[in-house]
Order: C-alpha cells, then structure tokens, then sequence
C-alpha cells in the first residue's frame, strides 16, 4: 500500500484522529502536509512528523475560514504540489439538547463540520482530475447515522458530510478520483475525554468491542482508502466502532 | 507562434482524447466530440490556463463548438 510520490493534506492534525492520519499516510511514504488551527500547533504537526522521520510539516489553517483555507492552500501548492489525498477529519463539537442550542453553537458546527469540506474539496478538485487520480477521505462518525441527543448540530453536519461525498464519488469516479467517509465511534481523544464518568460508562455499556477505540484504528482504514488498493471503493462510509453500530 | 484556432484545437484533443482529425471548427463538443458535462467543466478551465484568462460560468455554458471557443477567446484575450 505504498503512498510514495503522493501528496497527503490532513485537516486538524495537531492530535486525536488527525494526528494519527496524519502519521499512518507519512508511514506509508505520502509526504504529509497537516493543518493546525494556530501556529503552535502547525509547528507540533511539523515536529511529530520530522522526530518520527517522515517527509511533511505543518500550516496554519482555519477550515472554518474561507480566506484562511484559499492562503492554507496556496502554501501546500507551493511548498509541496498539488494535493492526490485530502483527508477532512478537522471538526468541533458544541453540544447542547436543542431546546438550549445556541444559534452560534449550530452556525460554528456547520461551518467547521460540513462548510468546510465542500471548500477544501472543491479548491483540490482541478489538481486531482488532471492527475486523474486523487482520494477524497472524510471523517464523519457513527452519530451522523445513529443520532446522539445534544448533538443535533454535529449530526446534522456528518450527515451532510456523507451526503455530500456520495454525490463527489458520482461526479468524480470516471477521473479516478474517489470519495468516501470513515465513521469513527467512540474513539480515546481529547473530544470524547470531555464526556463525563457516566456519559463514558453508558456509552461502553452499547459498545460490544467493549472498549473505546484507537486513533490508529480509524487512521488504518483511511490509509487503505487512500491507497491504489481501494480504487474500486467509493461513495462509501466504512464503519469503525467496535460493533457500536451496524448500519 | 501557433494561433489562436491552433492552440484551442490541440487542448480540445488533450482534454476530450480525440484525434485532430476528427476535429472541425463546427465541431460541438457534447454531440460530435463526445463530451460528458465534467469534461465540458475541464475543457474550460484548461482554455483558461492556456489562454491565462477568466471566463465566467454564464460564458463558459455558451461555448458549445470549438468556434464558440475560439471567438471567444479573441474577444477577450
């Protein structure tokens, strides 16, 4: 599953998911361009990368920013090319039940959540159809199939999310170009650490893995996704969640 | 310096995989070329990088045969 020659851009790497995206592609041999909301957090992208020995670095972007991602973008053009895999995994949460729901809380989410992979897709579309291959990963999560009270912006978004790479895989297909979403579950990171000892304990209650997942298990299938391997996948969302949800 | 009419018509056989034989200034680029709606969207956006010009979306659903191509790219470059 080699990745070499390809170029990687993975939103909201600093930590959790995107980090270990991030690292799985370099693993592979794809030099790695992550996104980081601050420049403290490009620079952590850009050391993680270079300890472990891997060709990449770090930028500041801000997904939910439509100037911040065209400059975000124009960067990795120059420093590194045009991008073969955009892996969107950056995303937030502001959870609330929907009677107490804020305007803003539903308004951030679908920007950061959904807005922004309709632009950062649309602004690697060119590149990927001239290359005549390219890889379109999103992150999405078991809620947007399963729903989650206090979380009807957050499903809404992935939802969308996995609406949205359905129609990509349909316009894109016969450019070798593929779209598909990884669903995570409940996965060990700083997003599901803010849950309490009761949410965490009901949630293991419905999980028959019996566990929390690992970052580097959902990286693992978006490494596959994005190699030559998975050609023939598209318009899919693959499922990672310990049994938590069948479809 | 190839022309205008030369330079259209190479990027016409590039981006839509036809010989340039088969390729006629009356020739439209969905019926006679074999076009699909996402090779008409590629088409237009490598004219621009040739011709290092814009040509907005309510333009670009105009040119349907590689004369409309062709004028329009004299009118505006």
């Amino acid at each position: 599953m080699s990745l070499a020659g390809k170029i990687a851009l993975v939103t909201g790497a600093t930590r959790g998911i995107g980090k270990a995206i991030a690292d799985a592609l370099a693993a592979q041999g794809a030099k790695v361009v992550g996104t980081a909301t601050t420049q403290a957090g490009a620079d952590a992208i850009t050391d993680y990368l270079k300890t472990a020995g891997y060709d990449g670095f770090g930028i500041v972007m801000n997904v939910a920013d439509p100037e911040s991602i065209d400059a975000g973008l124009k960067l990795v053009a120059e420093q590194a090319g045009a991008p073969h895999i955009l892996v969107n995994n950056a995303g937030i949460t502001r959870d609330n039940l929907l009677m107490r729901l804020k305007d803003d809380d539903w308004a951030d989410v679908i920007e950061t959540n959904l807005a922004s992979v309709y632009r950062t897709s649309k602004a690697v579309l060119r590149g990927m159809a001239k290359a005549r291959w390219g890889r379109i990963i999103n992150v999405s999560s078991v809620v947007a199939d399963m729903g989650n009270a206090g979380q009807a912006n957050y499903c809404a978004a992935k939802a969308g999310v996995e609406g949205f790479t359905r129609s990509l895989a349909k316009e894109m297909s016969n450019r070798g170009i593929t779209a598909n979403c990884v669903a995570p579950g409940f996965i060990d990171t700083d997003m599901t650490k803010k849950l309490d000892d009761k949410q965490r304990e009901a949630m293991l209650d419905i999980i028959p893995a019996g566990r929390l997942g690992r970052p580097e298990e959902v990286a693992a299938v978006v490494a596959f996704l994005a190699s030559d391997a998975a050609g023939y996948v598209t318009g899919e969302t693959i499922q990672v969640n310990g049994g938590m949800y069948m479809g | 310096m190839s022309t205008v009419e030369e330079r259209v018509k190479k990027i016409v056989c590039e981006q839509l995989g036809v010989k340039e034989s088969e390729v006629q200034n009356t020739s439209s680029f969905v019926e006679d070329l074999g076009a699909d709606s996402l090779d008409t969207v590629e088409l237009v956006m490598a004219l621009e990088e040739e011709f290092e010009t814009e040509i907005p979306d309510e333009e670009a659903e105009k040119l349907a045969s590689v004369q409309d191509a062709i004028d329009y790219i004299v009118a505006h470059t």
